[in-house]
């Protein structure tokens, strides 16, 4: 099987991801807490439209709106039995508006379920659920799994595992590392771009989180521990959620995004999305920067300030209790 | 907690209860159950005073080095299913134990759509702990589900947790299905959850944000007694 992402990627050396489909779709009329794949089959025209608009403002990747899209999310709205039909919709739909030109990259987020042994899921049930996600992605058409916004390294190995079950299309890996630099569950950039690295996954990096500067931090890490032969991702948010004046609202301007498009290029980013909070216009923005000419002489603040908050090595977390505990027993 | 009294504690009973955290911190699920079964039955403390002294000082602990970044959600979980351990052994007796009056009963959840419940969970032992009555009606609550159990449960506080931008605005469609059934005047609203903010539960209608499980009580308290004052 080819790999239209990295055939693409040769081609042009780098690529636009596109931007936010949840806030846009609660733009649209979801705001009932519902499920946005349905969506996909019960406001098509909806979809099909964020899809165009990112499309039009020039990504070269459509993300289909099949986030939530495994049987463990869609049991809270009660479409478990739906999992095939809704992701097949959702990339279909996508298809449909990138053509040949643009790529279809097929969305999987996490189940939302805790891995053993601190929850009650197996890599392997875990794995069997995105395998039945992936038959429907890969049957309406995409050209690329994404798996996204993800904490633990169980639930991504899961996620490989039941991708390379039920299809052969290629696997990239985004995390959200939002805690300190880390993701929920401890992991850091280093950690993540080594060991998915590992699993055979080339393109790697980090989506959703906090602000364009906090990932730009994170992507600075990852750059210094990428293996050779990685090719980096990054998809921020458009700033921080603000609630305003009975709204939420994200509170980085087209301008920010362009900017934090250029310094993503100035790192080695080769594929530069966005998430929450951003819309056509913040692509188009980034789009235009994208397109000109690259930044000059970018040295990242924290680069040269050695005391700057890093994330910590991956160290167990029995050496971090002894050392608190220690501390401790000292006051 | 009351570090006086904390102080004047025998010097043995002070070390149970410091072990007693650092197990919490640790997630030793076994350990601290056993503790709590120490100081219940060898030094008689009170399951109000094991709850103040032991385990919520130690998940205050643990909740500080989650924000500093010491510790992370999986140690937080376990420390959750630590307290959680406890509890059980604790809540048969909170019932009747004197330290503890009977306060009012919570209806307690996580909105619909969401799925994060330690912190709802928390706040849900804490209240307990005070002695309220606590219907904990789990995550992805919709707003009928809320209101059936006000009703069943004749309850004095609706709470309710959302830790998403995406799910914080059904909170608003809570309050109007209240609003909708009468049911508004005499549910006390308390909401909470990392993304809330006083100005947004003003907004949607609620009576009060509680930024921790702390707040939360005493809030809680607080309108109890002016329920009582009202009636
Ligand atoms: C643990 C966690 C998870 C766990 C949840 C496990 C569980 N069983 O709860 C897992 C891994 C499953 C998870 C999943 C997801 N998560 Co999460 N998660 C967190 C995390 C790291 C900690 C939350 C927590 O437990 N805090 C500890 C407790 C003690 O604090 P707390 O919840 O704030 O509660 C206190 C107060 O708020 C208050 N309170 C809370 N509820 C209530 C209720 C009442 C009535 C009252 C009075 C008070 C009160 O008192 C509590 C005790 O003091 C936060 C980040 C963070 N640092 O907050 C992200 C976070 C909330 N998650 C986030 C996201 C995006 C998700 C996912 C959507 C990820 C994904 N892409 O799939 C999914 C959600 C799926 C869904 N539909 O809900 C984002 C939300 C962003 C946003 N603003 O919308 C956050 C903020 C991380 C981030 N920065 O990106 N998550």
């Amino acid at each position: 099987m080819t790999d239209r992402l990295l055939d693409l990627l040769q081609r042009k050396g780098l690529l636009l991801g596109d931007g936010a489909m949840g806030t846009m779709l609660q733009r649209a009329g979801l705001t009932d807490g519902g499920s946005p794949e349905l969506w996909n089959v019960d406001h098509a025209d909806a979809v099909r439209a964020i899809y165009q608009g990112y499309a039009d403002a020039g990504s070269d990747i459509i993300t289909t709106n099949t986030f939530g899209g495994t049987r463990y999310r869609l049991k809270l709205h009660h479409l478990q039995g739906r999992v095939f039909e809704l992701n097949q919709a959702g990339a279909a739909l996508a298809r449909e508006v990138a053509g040949d030109e643009r790529l279809v990259a097929g969305s999987m987020g996490p189940t939302g379920e805790l891995m053993e042994p601190l929850g009650p899921l197996t890599i392997a049930e875990a794995a069997a659920a995105f395998a039945e996600q992936v038959a429907g992605l890969a049957a309406g058409g995409a050209d690329f799994l994404l798996v996204e916004t993800m904490s633990s390294l169980d639930e991504v190995q899961a996620a490989v595992e039941g991708a390379r079950q039920a299809s052969t299309l290629p696997v990239v890996v985004t995390m959200t590392f939002d805690t300190n630099y880390r993701t929920m569950m401890g992991v850091t950039p280093a950690q993540a771009v080594q060991t998915l690295h590992s699993w055979g996954v080339t393109v790697i990096g980090a989506n959703c989180g906090n602000g364009p500067a906090e990932i730009e931090r994170i992507m600075w890490e990852m750059a210094q521990a990428r293996p050779e032969g990685a090719v980096l991702m990054a998809q921020s948010n458009a700033g921080l959620p603000r609630w305003h004046e009975g709204e939420i609202s994200y509170d980085g301007t087209p301008e920010v995004m362009a900017g934090y498009a250029q310094r993503m290029r100035a790192l080695g980013v080769q594929v530069i999305g966005a998430c929450c909070g951003s819309t056509p216009e913040h692509l188009a923005a980034m789009r235009r920067a994208l397109d000109g000419p690259p930044l000059m002489g970018y040295e990242p603040a924290f680069a040269a300030d050695a005391s700057a908050p890093q994330s910590a090595p991956a160290g167990d977390g029995a050496a971090r209790r002894a050392a608190r505990r220690a501390q401790r027993t000292a006051e | 907690m009351d570090t006086d009294s904390f102080d004047s504690l025998p010097e043995v009973l002070q070390e149970l209860y410091i072990n007693m955290q650092d197990d919490l911190y640790d997630g030793l699920k076994d350990e601290v159950a056993d503790a709590t079964t120490e100081a219940l039955e060898q030094w008689g403390q009170t399951p109000g005073q094991i709850l103040q002294r032991g385990l919520v000082a130690g998940m205050d602990i643990v909740g500080q080095d989650f924000r500093d970044g010491i510790l992370f959600v999986p140690e937080v979980l376990l420390a959750a299913k630590a307290m959680k351990g406890a509890m059980e052994i604790l809540r048969p007796l909170l019932t009747d134990a004197k330290d503890v009056q009977r306060q009012g009963t919570v209806v307690i959840g996580t909105v619909k759509g969401d799925i994060h419940d330690i912190g709802k969970n928390l706040v849900g032992m804490m209240l307990e702990g005070a002695g309220f009555e606590v219907i904990n009606l789990g995550i992805n609550v919709d707003a009928e589900q809320f209101l059936a159990a006000l009703r069943e449960y004749n309850a004095d506080i609706l709470g309710m947790s959302a830790l998403l931008t995406t799910t914080m605005p059904y909170m608003r469609t809570v309050i109007q299905r209240l609003n909708e059934e009468g049911m508004r005047e005499q549910t006390v609203v308390l909401v909470g959850g990392a993304p809330l903010t006083e100005a947004f539960a003003e907004d949607i209608g609620a009576d009060r944000y509680c930024e921790d499980a702390a707040v939360a009580v005493e809030a809680a308290k607080v309108f109890m007694e002016m329920k009582k004052r009202d009636s």
